[in-house]
């Protein structure tokens, strides 16, 4: 890889052009992680009125609480079905997307629409077209013999999530993969047409290969996404039940924080969410990205 | 005139007018709350209407979202030290209200410490109980109360055969109606809105059973929950069994349930008595009657518990305002406000004045069942099992128990595993809050 090296004489120019950047991951970042680890480490009620320092508490709370543990499984689940299936179905998208000669922008505008709807608007709609008693949804399933209530299977309130974390995900990373698609050359693939090599061999030696920034990109974007934007959604369709069956981690930061006032607890929550995401993050880095050509 | 009388003239009538207002502006007092739609409009009216009472005092309600909301943001602006004089809590916030003494601002203190007659004898003590501390001081100000009920569908009940002025009245009477509504291909007998207040709380207070240690957690902070007894069992086994044939279907935590019934898609409901007003506008021929209980049980039925909320007064507001928070709380307590408020949206009337108002003025007999949650509520004397409760964490261990209560209809659990494993759960948290709060 290439890179053009820019120097300046001075220090101060580069450091007034960071000073945006800097200022936002300080106050929005830094700051609030600054804020979870303190909090973490004190117990207090909710009106801030008694406040103690209670060390490794809040953790120790956690380690032993067995709902903790199974949350945490659930998460792994979630997040790895919720970037399997956003990045698959966003590549198939776009790849189908860029085949098309005639009326191309129709569909690509109509496939990254989702991504506009709102969360909340969203869950709504997937709580209305599977709800258990007069969705849809749910008696076109009955049709064809399947029981569906989210509200008591949990692996159907599971499918549920994944499917309406996916619904707005699936947008986005069509929009990637179709603009890294549109940027491998055409004669590339003409060359490969030539040598008789099919639309799926192509895709296979050459576009998928050739789009692999791009889907590690996508893969830590949609990893993140799952760990940490995804409790409106629950918040909207299961409370992260039935049982436990749905309570991911940040729903459970989410939940404690702001609905059961429990400060610390949510705190040491965040902190150990934080983490976990970091270690995810730094094994992509580390092992994914080696297999990734620029 | 001249010039400068005219200057003197006007200047002296600016002032005299700026003194005039000073006096005049009312002072303004901030009342969050949680009620929107149709009931945020009958709010709105209440403060309208006493700011139109009176000169001295401006209540201005300001909507602040969903229950949690409403009081997460009231305790963000008590931290930031911006808060409203007044805001309303639901009921499962009351052991944190309750706990933050440094925050709020005691009704019965708040009212004797502004010279306002407050009889708390005229309240209807299954409201103020559950409000009121073990001395019975009332704490905070019962604003909108209901309690669940069971509705039934006639159209259904005629449908399978059944006697729809017959409402079942126990347990047994109950399954074997569900039975006949679902052999008549209805697609459910029986669901429930609010889980845990109608199948665990509810039916602790009626069975006259406790639900946790140290009076339902009245007496102190040290409170265990104990849920996990033989009746209770005993339901969640029928429930399980019931739930196999749809006899009874699990409809989802909170209110969610109630879509089952308005959409005609269950026979019976278990539900608060201030969801009248919307299955009247779904336009269910419905019948109304107390909730079911085990006729076994020596004793029973007690009172229901009630759920809604109340009006917290919180501290640190500027002093001057304490005043109109008494006289507004003196002016919602009067007969015809409380039967108004009562008879406009299903919401219990506080007081026995407000009921016997309601009564005379004919408002049971033109609204057939609007009278059978009053009714359930006032049988009996409250005891300390019915009283209501007063856990920490408690929306948190709602969750809990609805979460097991799933896990043991799909028979992943006995009903006995699921409910030691609610205890279990809870108990941590309650551990928690005590430490937190101490």
């Amino acid at each position: 890889m290439q890179a053009k090296r820019v120097t300046f004489q001075r220090t101060a120019l580069p450091l007034a052009l960071l000073a945006p950047q800097l200022a936002v991951t300080g106050i929005f970042f830094l700051w609030p992680a600054y804020q979870a680890m303190r909090q973490s480490l004190y117990q207090e009620d909710a009106f801030g009125l008694k406040v103690v320092f209670s060390g490794l508490t809040n953790f120790y709370d956690l380690a032993v609480d067995p709902t903790y543990l199974a949350s945490l499984l659930t998460t792994l689940v979630f997040s790895l079905s919720v970037a399997a299936v956003s990045l698959s179905f966003g590549l198939l998208l776009a790849v189908l997307a860029d085949g098309v000669g005639r009326g191309s922008k129709f569909y690509q505008l109509f496939l990254v629409w989702p991504y506009a709807v709102a969360p909340a608007v969203s869950g709504v709609l997937w709580v209305y077209m599977f709800d258990p008693s007069i969705g849809p949804i749910t008696k076109l399933l009955r049709v064809v013999g399947i029981d569906w209530n989210h509200q008591i299977h949990s692996g159907q309130a599971l499918a549920l999530i994944v499917m309406a974390s996916c619904a707005k995900q699936i947008a986005y990373n069509f929009l990637f993969f179709l603009a890294g698609l549109q940027s491998i050359p055409k004669s590339l693939l003409e060359a490969a047409a030539l040598d008789a090599a099919g639309p799926i061999r192509r895709f296979f030696t050459i576009q998928f290969p050739l789009l692999t920034p791009t889907s590690f990109f996508l893969l830590v974007v949609n990893m993140v996404y799952a760990f940490f934007e995804t409790f409106g959604v629950i918040d909207a369709t299961t409370y992260g039940g039935p049982g436990q069956s749905t309570n991911i981690l940040v729903y459970r930061v989410f939940n404690d924080g702001f609905k059961n006032q429990r400060i610390g607890a949510s705190a040491a929550e965040s902190v150990v969410l934080l983490a976990i995401v970091a270690v995810f993050t730094f094994i992509q880095f580390r092992y994914v990205e080696r297999k990734v050509e620029y | 005139m001249s010039l400068k009388s005219v200057f003197k003239f006007t200047a002296s009538a600016l002032l005299s007018l700026a003194a005039l207002s000073a006096q005049a502006a009312p002072i303004k007092i901030q009342w969050w709350h949680a009620m929107n739609g149709p009931l945020g409009e009958k709010v709105e009216k209440l403060a309208k209407d006493f700011n139109a009472s009176q000169t001295a005092y401006e209540i201005d309600p300001v909507f602040k979202g969903t229950y949690p909301e409403a009081m997460t943001g009231a305790i963000a602006a008590f931290r930031a030290h911006q808060q409203p004089a007044i805001v309303q809590v639901f009921e499962v916030g009351t052991a944190t209200m309750m706990a933050a003494k440094g925050a709020v601002y005691p009704v019965y203190q708040l009212m004797k410490d502004e010279g306002q007659p407050f009889d708390e004898k005229s309240f209807i003590p299954a409201v103020t109980s559950y409000y009121s501390d073990t001395q019975g001081n009332l704490l905070s100000f019962p604003f909108n109360s209901s309690t669940p009920v069971l509705y039934i569908n006639k159209t259904q009940f005629t449908k399978a055969g059944l006697d729809p002025s017959k409402l079942p009245a126990t347990w047994p009477e109950v399954e074997a109606d569900a039975k006949k509504l679902r052999a008549a291909g209805i697609a459910c007998g029986l669901t429930t809105a609010w889980p845990s207040w109608v199948l665990v709380e509810n039916f602790h207070a009626l069975h006259n059973l406790p639900l946790g240690t140290m009076e339902n957690g009245f007496a102190g902070l040290g409170t265990r929950l104990e849920i996990n007894d033989p009746l209770e069992v005993k339901l969640w086994t029928e429930l399980t069994a019931m739930q196999k044939d749809k006899e009874f279907d699990y409809g989802g935590r909170a209110d969610s349930a109630q879509a089952k019934f308005d959409s005609g898609n269950c026979g019976m409901m278990m539900e608060s008595s201030a969801s009248r007003a919307a299955i009247i506008a779904a336009k269910i021929d419905y019948a109304m009657g107390p909730l079911p209980y085990m006729p076994e049980v020596k004793g029973a039925p007690l009172n229901s518990i009630i759920g809604g909320a109340t009006l917290w007064v919180l501290k640190g507001v500027p002093k001057e305002q304490y005043k109109g928070v008494a006289e507004f709380f003196s002016y919602l307590s009067k007969p015809e406000v409380q039967a108004w408020w009562h008879q406009n949206t299903g919401y219990l009337p506080i007081t026995n004045a407000a009921y016997e108002l309601s009564k005379s003025q004919g408002f049971y007999d033109k609204n057939p069942g609007a009278d059978v949650a009053i009714k359930q509520m006032t049988r009996g004397t409250p005891t300390p099992n019915s009283r209501g409760l007063r856990f920490g964490s408690f929306l948190q261990i709602r969750d809990i128990i609805e979460g097991q209560l799933e896990v043991v209809l799909t028979g992943k659990k006995t009903p006995q595993q699921g409910l030691d494993d609610a205890v279990t759960q809870s108990n941590a948290l309650l551990a928690q809050f005590e430490a937190a709060n101490k």
